[in-house]
């Protein structure tokens, strides 16, 4: 549906449905944590700004259609090399399930720790390097994009707060005396 | 037949029925809350307020609980009519939705998760989009430039009340809100040497995070001074603008409905929860529920008091309060926080 849909909004809307049964898996699958930030995180904000975009941009979305039977042999292949990943993954597990226990983390059963607390164990114990190391490069990015944008308008009138509550009546205020007759 | 009955049929009918009462109680409490807060801003502007239908006009808000179902519904030609009808019931579904980890009193809560707080913060995140779908359907200019200003608005103001609960669930050490509450029997108060009593609460200690969540709530929640996405003079009624009888109705449910959430968390976090004032036999007589409802009460005044007598901020002001005031503050009580808990060991 998020493909299909004529409307653009109706798709970031469908997108939004996939979102939130990608979090209820994640909850069914006993992992509530990751299932609730994943609401938070894609669906509370960022589907939020995608949905602005694509309401404020007044795109012809028919148009970009047309060239759909183009582009379709390239959206295949990637298709085709996903789902050979998926399979390659899942299947190793069916054929040989003591892989997994190589691969995963060591962790200890949910009876003695929440799945708040392993995550919070693999991410700022074992990985905190790594997890400074991914802020760092999400910070460069912010920087970057604030850079590129950042403009400076000397034509806008700015209100500095500190020196409009500084004022006092002394400097707020003039007082004229208007003399009959002659205006100021 | 017999074990699915006690395992799995039975726990649901009680659930569904503890849903139900919860339901049931909360609805007829918002329709006094609504008229509590019409009776306060009249108070305030020396009115009388509604006063007509029932004593003190106490039955006015089932007269326009009345009014707005019996009323024609309005859809207009231009509009995306599925998207129009789903927004309001968005709204109302999620803000109803988030009653469900709140503990009223001590064990009296109907999902008990170990990650409540943040089953509300991911709910209240959705809550944007009732009001962005609906001005968006309207397929009106008000409507539409009112949605997108409280969608920044929420989305900017979430990112302190983040902070501020993160600073709460430091002191705390569990994201499970009964865990929170009980963790507010001793604290501040204690230390000094004094008996349980309020001043434990987090709301002494963690003094301006409370402030903070307390206005980042009403921005959260559009109420005013934060109303600009309604702002009458000059967007009508904001994203509610093409709304009339009963999606009105819910959109107006659903607010209030956050409102009183807010109310509720607010006495989570800080005030205690169902904690009484002081920890002495009289007080812990009276149940643990009629405290609770007493500091929600005492939380939406503050809003109700608010409303009636702060004027309505500028949408740069807003968000130079948000972006440029609460976020570095809150952010660096996050810190400040982090070092105490983690030199004095203190938690709790």
């Amino acid at each position: 549906m998020v493909i299909s849909a004529r409307n653009p909004v109706h798709s970031v809307l469908f997108l939004i449905v996939v979102f939130v049964n990608a979090a209820a898996l994640f909850i069914l699958a006993g992992a509530e944590y990751l299932g609730l930030l994943l609401l938070v995180v894609y669906v509370g904000a960022v589907a939020v700004l995608f949905l602005f975009v694509v309401m404020m941009l007044d795109i012809d979305f028919a148009a970009l259609r047309s060239g759909i039977l183009r582009y379709a042999p390239v959206g295949a292949l990637i298709g085709v090399v996903l789902l050979a990943e998926l399979i390659i993954v899942v299947g190793g597990t069916v054929i040989s399930p003591e892989i997994a226990a190589n691969t995963a983390m060591p962790m200890p059963p949910l009876s003695e720790k929440s799945s708040v607390q392993a995550l919070g164990d693999v991410i700022y114990t074992h990985y905190a390097y790594f997890f400074q190391v991914a802020g760092l490069i999400l910070l460069v990015a912010m920087i970057g994009a604030i850079v590129l944008t950042l403009k400076h308008r000397t034509d806008v009138k700015r209100q500095n707060i500190g020196q409009q509550v500084a004022r006092t009546p002394e400097t707020a205020h003039e007082v004229v005396k208007v003399k009959p007759g002659q205006g100021l | 037949m017999d074990s699915f009955l006690s395992t799995y049929l039975w726990p649901a009918l009680i659930m569904i029925g503890q849903s139900l009462l919860l339901l049931v109680l909360l609805l007829i409490g918002i329709a006094f809350i609504l008229l509590a807060d019409r009776k306060i801003w009249a108070a305030v502007q020396m009115r009388r307020g509604p006063n007509v239908v029932g004593p003190f006009g106490l039955l006015q808000s089932f007269a326009d609980l009345l009014k707005f179902v019996l009323k024609e519904p309005i859809i207009p030609a231009s509009a995306d009519k599925v998207v129009f009808l789903l927004a309001p019931l968005i709204s109302v579904t999620l803000a109803l939705a988030t009653w469900a980890v709140i503990p009223v009193a001590d064990g009296w809560v109907i999902a008990n998760i170990n990650i409540g707080i943040l089953y509300i913060f991911a709910i209240s995140s959705l809550e944007v989009y009732g009001v962005i779908m609906g001005g968006w359907a309207s397929n009106s200019k008000y409507a539409f430039l009112g949605s997108l200003r409280s969608a920044a608005q929420m989305v900017s103001y979430e990112v302190s009340i983040g902070l501020v609960i993160v600073t709460v669930l430091l002191t705390v050490g569990s994201l499970n809100l009964s865990d929170i509450v009980f963790a507010q029997q001793t604290g501040l108060g204690t230390m000094l040497g004094l008996p349980n009593s309020f001043l434990d609460w987090n709301w002494l200690a963690l003094f301006p995070m409370f402030i903070v969540f307390f206005i980042s709530a009403l921005a959260e929640t559009n109420r005013p001074p934060f109303d600009l996405p309604e702002a009458e003079s000059e967007l009508v009624a904001g994203f509610m603008v093409e709304y009339g009888s009963t999606p009105y109705m819910m959109f107006m449910l659903g607010e209030y409905a956050a409102i009183v959430l807010m109310c509720a968390l607010t006495t989570t976090l800080f005030l205690g929860g169902w904690l009484p004032i002081i920890d002495v036999a009289v007080l812990n007589w009276i149940p643990g529920v009629i405290w609770f409802l007493i500091k929600v009460c005492l939380c939406f005044f503050m809003f109700a008091m608010v409303k009636a007598f702060v004027p309505r901020y500028r949408y740069d002001q807003l968000m130079r309060l948000g972006w440029k005031v609460f976020l570095p503050l809150s952010l660096a009580m996050v810190v400040i926080v982090a070092f105490v808990v983690k030199l004095t060991g203190w938690v709790g």
